[in-house]
């Protein structure tokens, strides 16, 4: 029960984009249509939640043990660095259907302020390391949704008659803000 | 020295990185909601951009062109748990008002872009005052930000309370208590203060800005001088860069066609190439317009105008899903669109019966001079496109995006709708 809830919580009441603000520059630059939305949103659950597995690993497992806690921001971002492409490096020779669909995703990925952040408050509060995961799979869970309904707003929206300065970014930015006074009503969920 | 006090005002001014560039947008809305807050979040990123820009720029000529991704990464998260741990030692109440939002400048699109397009490429001591302008450029920001919420979100400013019920005015006499009771009468909305009010401020604030930039570009195309460059597509990828209006991304967009392509980037790509060939498209639909200014053949030229516009359009559809994109392909589609467009450009010709040349010389030779004139604006497109494909752009996308300006402005003046 426990790890339902907290996946239900990271998706919804906890949307890393609508409540947390990680990961705006994807959700602002790639949401223009909803093939490219879902691309990168596949693309961030594969990585999320693998690098949330190996950080909290790596934290139990080397950090926490030598008393180096104080490593952790270093240690993670160059984990994720490396972890992103490794799995490219993978994918590229094994499972090349994938790789050609995420393609360019991937290294957007690594200087995603939502991959590092969902990794540090994981180890902030405390969970272990399937609850980490876990956490890291429903947040990007709750990233794909945000960014596949944008997205679907933006193609809709792209043939209304917009007023010339709210063409381009402050639209998309108002429609991410009724967005989330929308997720607003999940936080009553659990 | 002069050249540090260039780099302050660049900072500051020209390409403030919250409402020019538009980089570092997740700590711009997460902590803005109190001036302080914004104010703190601003200074500490201006002591790590400093720090890393001098560190960088010092070790520029030693770190190795293919590990420079990793090195910067490193350089600055050293940094960035250094400052963590004098603010958790020092100001412990703004450590925990930031919470989370500390350790996430390492991934701050403005500091891994200014070590990225200014400090590994030059001085020491410029790129130490190109760090301490952005800094304070986005301080600045931040903090007008933080104010703007604050204020109509809660009633204070700084933390003093001035509008709403029970406020500091009423607390004084006279003409001060009148005027605090006046302000007493607002209902702070607090939604501001909540997630959701800061995508709205931000939201409206680029809205305003959008308005000015516009502005600044008519008058500028009106005394006939250069636009000026309020675009400089100067972001780590994955950051959006869409302060101008969508009149100024035409130049800007073929300007990065000449630029040299990162991995990263590549995600980008797609648009480049139809916006240049949306500038070159609507270069040829203006010089078509200036010869007709002569001749006035309107409806036909209407036919014109749109039918590049809806050719670039659904061209625009299928290219988001090129994700394959690299000069070669990028050249081809350019040359395949722009045969697109000659045909829509034919076929507006013969209806309009105008001869136009992308030299804009206005010829007034009729229908018998079609056929020259369609080879005429074949060979000139195939110039204008080597030229992008040559990469010297600047010029030539000056003299298209002042005749996309003088286009859309001549649209307005007719009425004619979109």
């Amino acid at each position: 029960m426990n790890i339902l809830l907290l996946a239900i919580g990271a998706a919804l009441v906890n949307n890393v984009i609508l409540s947390q603000f990680l990961g705006l520059c994807p959700f602002l630059g790639v949401s223009k249509s909803v093939n490219t939305a879902t691309g990168m949103g596949a693309a961030v659950i594969f990585v999320m939640t693998i690098s949330s597995f190996v950080t909290s690993i790596v934290y139990y497992g080397i950090l926490r043990r030598f008393g180096l806690e104080y490593l952790n921001t270093i240690v993670f971002i160059l984990v994720i660095a490396a972890l992103v492409q490794f799995v490219e490096m993978f994918l590229k020779k094994n499972v090349k259907s994938l790789y050609e669909s995420l393609g360019v995703y991937l290294p957007l990925i690594t200087t995603n302020c939502a991959v590092l952040g969902i990794a540090l408050s994981n180890v902030q509060s405390g969970y272990g390391i399937l609850e980490s995961t876990i956490n890291g799979c429903g947040s990007a869970v709750g990233f794909t949704i945000a960014i596949t309904i944008l997205a679907g707003i933006r193609e809709r929206i792209e043939h209304s008659p917009i007023p010339e300065a709210f063409k381009g970014t402050p639209i998309v930015l108002i429609t991410s803000g009724l967005m989330a006074i929308a997720f607003f009503g999940f936080s009553g969920l659990i | 020295m002069g050249k540090c006090t260039e780099r302050l005002y660049n900072g500051i001014v020209k390409e403030n990185p919250t409402f020019v560039q538009m980089l570092g947008m997740c700590p711009t809305l997460a902590v803005t909601s109190s001036a302080i807050n914004g104010a703190g979040m601003g200074l500490t990123t201006t002591c790590i951009l400093v720090l890393s820009n001098f560190m960088i720029s010092a070790l520029r000529k030693v770190i190795p062109d293919k590990v420079r991704i990793p090195s910067f990464i490193v350089i600055i998260a050293s940094f960035v748990t250094i400052i963590q741990f004098l603010l958790q030692a020092y100001l412990p109440s703004l450590n925990d008002s930031l919470g989370l939002y500390i350790p996430l400048i390492v991934v701050n699109c403005i500091i891994l872009g200014r070590a990225e397009a200014y400090a590994s490429k030059n001085k020491v001591l410029p790129s130490v005052f190109d760090g301490l302008g952005m800094g304070l450029g986005f301080t600045v920001g931040l903090t007008l930000i933080g104010m703007f919420r604050e204020l109509l979100g809660k009633g204070c400013i700084f933390g003093f309370q001035i509008l709403g019920d029970g406020n500091r005015l009423q607390n004084s006499s006279g003409i001060v208590k009148a005027i605090g009771n006046v302000f007493s009468l607002y209902t702070p909305i607090t939604i501001l203060v909540l997630a959701p009010g800061a995508f709205f401020v931000l939201a409206f604030l680029i809205a305003f800005i959008n308005k000015r930039n516009a502005k600044k570009a008519a008058e500028a195309l009106a005394n006939g001088e250069e636009i000026p460059a309020v675009c400089k597509p100067d972001s780590c990828a994955g950051c959006i860069n869409a302060a101008c209006c969508g009149k100024l991304t035409a130049a800007t967009a073929a300007q990065t066609v000449s630029k040299p392509v990162s991995v990263a980037e590549k995600a980008e790509m797609p648009k480049p190439v139809n916006a240049a060939e949306k500038a070159a498209a609507s270069k040829q639909v203006n010089a078509a317009e200036k010869a007709a200014a002569t001749k006035p053949a309107s409806a036909a030229e209407k036919a014109a105008a749109p039918k590049p516009v809806s050719a670039a359009e659904k061209t625009e559809a299928p290219a988001p899903e090129n994700k394959a994109a690299d000069d070669k392909s990028e050249s081809g589609a350019v040359n395949a669109e722009k045969n697109e467009t000659v045909d829509a450009e034919a076929k507006a010709e013969k209806t309009s019966k105008a001869d136009e040349s992308s030299e804009v010389k206005a010829d007034n030779n009729e229908a018998p001079a079609e056929k020259a004139a369609e080879d005429k604006t074949i060979k000139a497109a195939d110039e204008a496109n080597k030229n992008l494909d040559e990469k010297t752009v600047d010029k030539d996308s000056d003299i298209k995006l002042k005749e996309t300006m003088a286009h859309i402005k001549t649209k307005k003046g007719k009425g004619g709708k979109r």
